[in-house]
């Protein structure tokens, strides 16, 4: 079966979604990435769907659950390059991706998920 | 409208929510569809035909070019003989969800399309008809 291919880059995985998502696709790569952030101790995922044609309620849904369980899980998670009319199509639809963040691409990601990494270390006192 | 403009797509498996996605697609570019056009009739699609499959226990699309005078469209219509919704207004409102949806299926195509119309009777079946005119 398709998989969409996780790679890792230090505390971030990287996710570049490529192909028309499945729902099975898409519930496939919810089991792997959770798995790979315990596997990997990962603290942030950067998801790109830049090239993802189509945002409907499910892969929404997966989206929003893949957020949720990063964070349970210690890791968050960032959403980059949705196309502008999938953006459009999303709302209109009723679909806010309410605790996802999002950024226009990945340079922007990267630099949200570092920051939100050492305010939390900060936070905690850790360096502070 | 001739018999050449529709044709139908199986509604069987979740795979099959892929393949009504691409011929949805395929027709919206043809009829030159903007690219937002376009994505709200193939995401509206997508909705309906997952529906189709996970609560209509499959069925068909089919798909159609249609005419206004001058204006062209694309009407689709989603058919299964499954259980049916005893209460299509709350079928329709925004949040409600018979299965593991976010609720918003129903009410999010209808937002996305300039024409809905939906039958449904407990037992028999469902059908769903949108529009979207270019």
């Amino acid at each position: 079966m398709e998989r969409i291919p996780i790679l890792q880059m230090g505390e971030f995985l990287l996710v570049t979604i490529q192909v028309e998502l499945s729902d099975q696709v898409a519930l496939t790569l919810q089991d792997d990435l959770t798995e790979r952030i315990r596997t990997t101790g990962a603290r942030g995922v950067l998801i790109d769907i830049s090239a993802l044609e189509l945002v409907d309620s499910f892969i929404g849904r997966m989206i929003a659950n893949i957020a949720g369980m990063a964070r349970i899980l210690d890791a968050r998670t960032v959403v980059v390059g949705m196309q502008p009319a999938v953006a459009i199509t999303l709302v209109e639809l009723g679909l806010t991706l309410t605790g996802v963040h999002t950024a226009l691409n990945p340079d922007r990601g990267m630099q949200y998920l570092r920051a939100a990494l050492a305010e939390e270390v900060h936070g905690h006192g850790r360096l502070g | 409208m001739d018999a050449s403009d529709s044709r139908t797509v199986k509604l069987t498996t979740e795979q099959d929510v892929v393949s009504a996605r691409q011929a949805v697609r395929q027709l919206c570019q043809e009829l030159g569809f903007s690219l937002v056009e376009q994505t709200k009739t193939v995401t509206a699609a997508s909705e309906l035909a997952r529906n189709t499959v996970t609560h209509g226990g499959g069925g068909e699309m089919r798909l159609q070019v249609v005419r206004n005078g001058t204006r062209r469209g694309v009407r689709l219509t989603f058919e299964d003989r499954g259980p049916g919704m005893p209460d299509i207004e709350k079928a329709m409102s925004d949040g409600w969800s018979s299965g593991d949806g976010l609720g918003m299926g129903l009410s999010g195509a209808r937002r996305l399309v300039n024409e809905f119309e939906i039958e449904s009777q407990p037992g028999e079946g469902t059908r769903v008809s949108i529009a979207r005119w270019k």
